[in-house]
């Protein structure tokens, strides 16, 4: 089975953890002035690249914690992961 | 009315305990008053109000009175006592940290604790379970919350030997991990044409 490192635990088998989507989708500024589009825009449009991926994540059955990682989604492999606190690494 | 007496979830498992060979027994604990505190800082004030330095470093547990302080999260412990009662505890330990800004609440009845001894337990937990619980790694003072089974606990490393671990499993799945443990522990135990 897949590990993944928690940044807090260390790591730990993938069932363990729960998929939170895509990481750094900041908030509108001024929710009051967007139209439903943009709404939609924030609410359920994502990113779905081939290759590096920053999502963030839930070790629901440790230390229940989201952390941020960076994941490869043609190859599954955790190239970094990062606290919520931590900016995100640059990747070459 | 009827009186309403406080029964054990494992009450019921208790001659099945009884008959573990020595080199995995099963012990259940009595109740225990537990908190679960949340708190942003942790410092000297803490320390001194609570009269235990909240351990800080993921996965592990400290002794705290009569009790024990784990770390849940890098702003949550679970403090226990054998001397207070739940209501005790949580007004104590709530005095002690609503003033930092943190808060307590008493989780008494969520866990139950089962205190595995002997030189096999370190093979009945790798049945269902991935932690590394080798002495050189999970000695005394180490702590994991994962899955056992199915079931999502807490493991204290009582021992340096991997001998003594204290399982803290919610209450409602007691009796799955009591016979998930009888099941793990099936091979360790001899049969009576032996």
């Amino acid at each position: 089975m897949q590990l993944i490192a928690c940044p807090w635990c260390g790591p730990r088998e993938e069932v363990e953890f729960h998929y939170g989507g895509q990481a750094h989708v900041p908030y509108p500024e001024s929710p009051a002035e967007l139209s439903d589009e943009e709404w939609a825009h924030y609410v359920f449009f994502r990113d779905n690249p081939k290759g590096r991926f920053a999502e963030r994540w839930n070790h629901s059955a440790g230390c229940r914690r989201w952390f941020n990682a960076i994941r490869d989604t043609a190859t599954y492999r955790f190239e970094s992961v990062y606290r919520l606190d931590e900016p995100k690494p640059v990747t070459p | 009315m009827a009186e309403l007496l406080r029964t054990h979830p494992l009450e019921g498992w208790r001659t099945a305990f009884e008959r573990l060979p020595d080199t995995v027994r099963i012990a259940v604990e009595p109740f225990v008053a537990m908190v679960d505190v949340r708190l942003g800082t942790v410092g000297a004030e803490a320390s001194a109000a609570l009269g235990v330095d909240l351990p800080t470093a993921p996965n592990t547990w400290v002794p705290a009175g009569t009790g024990r302080a784990v770390w849940l999260g890098p702003d949550e412990w679970l403090l226990s006592s054998t001397t207070e009662t739940p209501e005790e505890l949580e007004a104590r330990v709530r005095a002690a940290v609503v003033g930092l800004g943190g808060s307590a609440t008493d989780v008494s009845a969520q866990r139950i604790g089962l205190r595995l001894t002997g030189a096999r337990v370190r093979d009945v937990l790798a049945k269902g379970c991935s932690i590394d619980l080798h002495p050189r790694v999970f000695g005394r003072g180490s702590s994991a919350q994962t899955a056992l089974g199915q079931a999502g606990v807490v493991l204290l490393a009582l021992s340096d030997a991997a001998d003594d671990v204290l399982v803290l499993v919610r209450s409602s799945f007691a009796g799955y991990l009591a016979d998930w443990l009888l099941d793990a522990a099936l091979e360790f135990t001899s049969t009576p044409n032996d």
